[in-house]
């Protein structure tokens, strides 16, 4: 299907335009995804040494409280052209990383743990029978899956999405990433778009790298408010006389808005009867859905902000509810959070050992690559922009018209996206990381003279 | 051996007489064989009845009366000066019947941990204080001026988990990473990595402390189990221990029933005359979808494999399902190798177990999923609609629902059991496989009538 598509894509390129315009067309690369070039981007463009130090967290430098063995105790997996899955494959160097990456040039990079022993010899760990072998460190990890939210949204579905349905992942960043900020404490957060369907968060602080798997779960509860499952038409549940803090915030900060200023209307969730018994469902008393039904029936007239009009109604019934008190009144907010609030893939956080897609891969169904998305401006990124592998390779034949680099990528739109992950994630972490590696060797350090002078 | 009987004089030295041990090392005493026994058998029988009411979902204040009943039924001793002495010698017994594989490892870690929580907070707080400090925890009470510039966060969580707003209230702050339980449940305020822990919540810093010493000390049992003790005291000792782990925890159904095998032609038969609801509803969600998503297919695959499908006819059973919706050769590159892990050919080659009741309701079934326990999961109202397909009409079906009311999910199974099958369930039901085998046995004797 792939090559088909490689055959077909040329149509939608012929623009008239100005001289750039012109060398750009002649320079083009049809749409599509294929080994050949892959080969190409792997060959030129993909950011080996920043993954190299990004990975390391510093200890590929001089200082004598470096662990050199660190980076190559890191478990990466390959998934290549024919399905095959080669995993547990390690490196020593930025170079073992890359001659091994552009000779299999694998359809997709797996990052894993960073295990108490090199991962390619485990077995000879294994022989000992004393479980040498075990993940020892691992980035909190995030997946957010646009397909997990079908029953929130009417533009697409499964692994569609499009710009009517991508600020719910535009809230999943928002929400989240406050809190590991401001609750957890963590700062060095990178999130990455995931290629097709989502997003995936990594969070790299010296702390989240070493949490156990129990913590990692409790953070994932944490966040956890949706508890729906097919069998059950009450998708979320907020109990209790009153919310904490983490939830007012999300609700307050991003939820509401999002819900009443976007959501309401593009979803057209109140459009018609079906969609608007789906939200009467939520409400457990028969009195007021009743008469909202009643009002919404009785006036079938499609008008452009029906929505808007409707969902007033029912927050002023609900408010105005004064003896059925707070149960009610909840209602509005789980109305709200059920459509907005972030869906984790749970089991991906949960354990140390799971593996997570590379950034800067390519993905294979859309032929566009895992950049870094800056939270900071996250409601800007749209993922029908995002640099596919043939642009890339097009602005490649073109020639670096865009500057003077140190790599190639630097010409080609893929730049901006290298140097945010450069700039804004790696430079402040690579300092944390060596200040980390500093005063954890001077503890040593005082420590052995202090046992010595005893 | 020196810091039981150290611990117990510094307790004593600060005029507070605490009965609750911290268990860190193996008591310096002499026991008979008898009370070794004896006395294990007793503090099973409480770790059992935690067990079972903590897989039929109680609430803690049910929890806390349940746990401090049944710990002083079992294990009073007509000396009162022993009751220090049962309770340790009991924990240090039991460890060595639960060490010796991960699954025993797991229960025993989370029954204790329950166990020491509850106890735990029947002390009165000095002793919690001074239990604190044997645990050498290094947290300082919040300052006035620190406790003012959050008070109304802290009260906003009170509010929300139902406590009491008090004015001079004592706060912890500790890092998050202590209080797994309370980050998780979303019961304390985290500001900037710290937790800030009411007094009433040290608990749970403690029961972390508490488990991870437990759960390191039975790795280490564990080693000395298999590099001495076994060899040691194989005439002796073993023998007791060997029982003492088989005979109160239930079989664990990994093999099917003697004899018992099934093929592929009798599996609808078989699913709609003796399934519990929870895999009949997977097995018809398969069947109508040709599809499901993993923890689906875990639970219904491992059952499965307890009732005696064989591997081969499990790879044809859910590729036949599958294909029809992902094709064969996707069924093949991405879905066989995990029924064949579950059958322990694959990966760490471990034998898998099917999930029992416990596990079963305790799951968090998401988007997509049809696994966990339709009385804990479906709505009260999809509920009787698949008891209503299985034949259980009224009155046992408002009984069902009364049950599953007061979240008695076990006893809600047992009464469809018996409902379906017009004959009783004397046992309760605590795990699918047995829901089955006991349904077939009763097949197969009215078949012989």
């Amino acid at each position: 299907m792939t090559r088909e598509e490689v055959e077909n894509g040329r149509d939608d390129m012929l623009i008239d335009g100005d001289e750039v315009e012109q060398r750009r067309l002649e320079n083009a690369v049809p749409e599509g995804f294929n080994a050949d070039y892959l080969k190409a981007y792997y060959g030129k463009i993909f950011p080996y040494v920043d993954m190299f130090k990004w990975m390391s967290y510093g200890n590929d430098g001089k200082h004598p409280g470096c662990d050199h063995s660190y980076f190559g105790r890191r478990e990466f997996s390959f998934t290549l052209d024919n399905d095959i899955y080669l995993r547990f494959q390690s490196f020593n160097t930025v170079s073992e990383l890359e001659n091994a990456i552009k000779e299999k040039c694998p359809f997709k990079i797996d990052i894993g743990p960073v295990y108490s022993v090199d991962p390619s010899k485990r077995h000879a760990y294994s022989q000992g029978g004393d479980n040498v072998f075990m993940p020892v460190e691992k980035e909190l990890v995030f997946d957010i899956d646009i397909s997990d939210y079908d029953d929130a949204r009417y533009c697409c579905s499964g692994a569609d999405v499009c710009l009517e349905c991508w600020p719910l992942m535009t809230i999943a960043i928002k929400v989240i990433d406050t809190s590991l900020r401001d609750d957890f404490g963590f700062s060095h957060i990178l999130w990455v778009y995931s290629g097709r369907r989502g997003v995936h968060c990594w969070v790299c602080d010296g702390k989240a790298r070493r949490l156990n798997n129990e913590q990692r779960a409790a953070i994932v509860d944490y966040f956890r408010v949706y508890k729906g499952n097919e069998n059950n038409s009450k998708k979320v549940s907020l109990v209790g006389p009153a919310l904490h803090p983490f939830l007012v915030r999300s609700y307050t900060e991003v939820l509401k808005d999002y819900f009443e200023k976007r959501l309401l209307s593009s979803q057209n969730l109140f459009l018609n009867e079906e969609r608007f018994e789906k939200i009467l469902e939520m409400i457990p008393d028969e009195s007021v859905t009743s008469e909202l039904r009643g009002r919404w029936l009785s006036n079938k007239r499609s008008r452009e902000e029906i929505n808007v009009a409707r969902w007033d109604q029912l927050k002023n019934l609900l408010q105005s509810n004064k003896q059925k008190g707070q149960g009610l009144r909840r209602c509005i907010e789980e109305i709200v959070f059920t459509f907005t609030y972030p869906r984790l893939d749970m089991e991906v956080s949960k354990h140390m050992n799971h593996l997570l897609k590379a950034p800067f891969c390519v993905h294979p169904k859309t032929g566009r690559v895992c950049v870094p998305i800056n939270p900071k401006n996250c409601e800007e990124f749209d993922p029908s922009a995002v640099p596919t592998l043939s642009q890339l390779l097009g602005e490649l034949n073109t020639g670096g018209f865009k500057g003077e680099g140190d790599s190639e990528w630097d010409g080609t739109s893929l730049g901006d996206c290298v140097r945010y992950f450069r700039e804004s994630f790696l430079q402040p972490l690579l300092k944390s990381c060596k200040e980390e590696i500093e005063t954890s060797y001077n503890a040593k350090v005082q420590q052995s003279r202090n046992s010595i002078s005893w | 051996m020196e810091v039981v009987r150290s611990q117990r004089k510094s307790l004593v030295s600060t005029g507070v007489g605490s009965t609750l041990p911290l268990y860190r090392s193996a008591p310096p005493l002499e026991v008979r064989l008898e009370d070794f026994e004896l006395y294990a058998i007793d503090r099973l029988r409480v770790l059992k009845g935690i067990s079972d009411a903590l897989s039929r979902g109680k609430k803690p204040d049910e929890m806390e009366k349940l746990v401090l009943d049944l710990w002083k039924t079992n294990m009073r001793h007509q000396h009162s000066s022993e009751l220090l002495n049962k309770d340790i010698i009991s924990h240090f017994v039991l460890r060595l019947v639960y060490c010796r594989t991960e699954e025993l490892r797991k229960w025993f870690l989370s029954i204790e941990t329950t166990l020491f929580r509850y106890r735990f907070r029947d002390e009165p707080s000095e002793i919690q204080r001074a239990l604190m400090a044997e645990f050498d925890l290094p947290y300082k009470a919040v300052t006035t001026a620190e406790y003012e510039s959050v008070k109304e966060k802290l009260n906003q969580i009170a509010r929300s988990i139902g406590q009491p707003i008090t004015t001079d209230a004592i706060y912890y702050k500790v890092p998050f990473e202590e209080v797994p339980e309370l980050v998780a449940g979303r019961r304390v305020f985290i500001q900037k990595g710290n937790a800030y822990i009411a007094m009433n919540q040290v608990v749970s810093l403690v029961i972390t402390q508490f488990r991870s010493h437990l759960s390191k000390a039975l790795v280490l049992t564990n080693r000395k189990w298999t590099s001495m003790i076994r060899e040691q005291e194989k005439d002796r000792l073993v023998p007791i221990i060997e029982a003492l782990s088989t005979s109160y925890l239930g079989p664990d159904y990994s093999q099917p029933r003697e004899h018992a095998e099934i093929s592929l032609k009798d599996i609808d038969q078989i699913a709609k005359s003796s399934f519990p609801l929870c895999m009949h509803h997977l097995f018809e969600k398969l069947r109508e979808d040709h599809h499901l998503k993993h923890g689906g297919r875990m639970q219904l695959g491992l059952f499965l494999k307890g009732v005696g499908l064989k591997l081969d006819d499990a790879l044809a059973f859910w590729r036949a399902e599958f294909s029809r919706k992902v094709g064969a050769e996707r069924f093949d590159k991405e879905y066989a190798y995990s029924i064949r892990h579950n059958y322990g050919k694959e990966g760490k080659r471990t034998d898998y177990t099917p999930y029992s009741c416990q596990k079963i309701i305790s799951s968090t079934p998401g988007v997509g999923d049809h696994h966990g326990c339709p009385y804990r999961h479906f709505s009260e109202e999809n509920l009787r609609a698949a008891l209503t397909r299985m034949r259980v009409g009224n009155p046992a079906l408002e009984d069902v629902i009364d049950k599953v009311r007061n979240r008695h999910y076990q006893l809600a199974c047992t009464l469809t059991f018996e409902a379906v099958h017009g004959s009783s369930c004397d046992a309760g039901v605590n795990h699918p496989n047995q829901y089955y085998n006991d349904s077939q046995r009763i097949l197969e004797s009215q078949e012989e009538v």
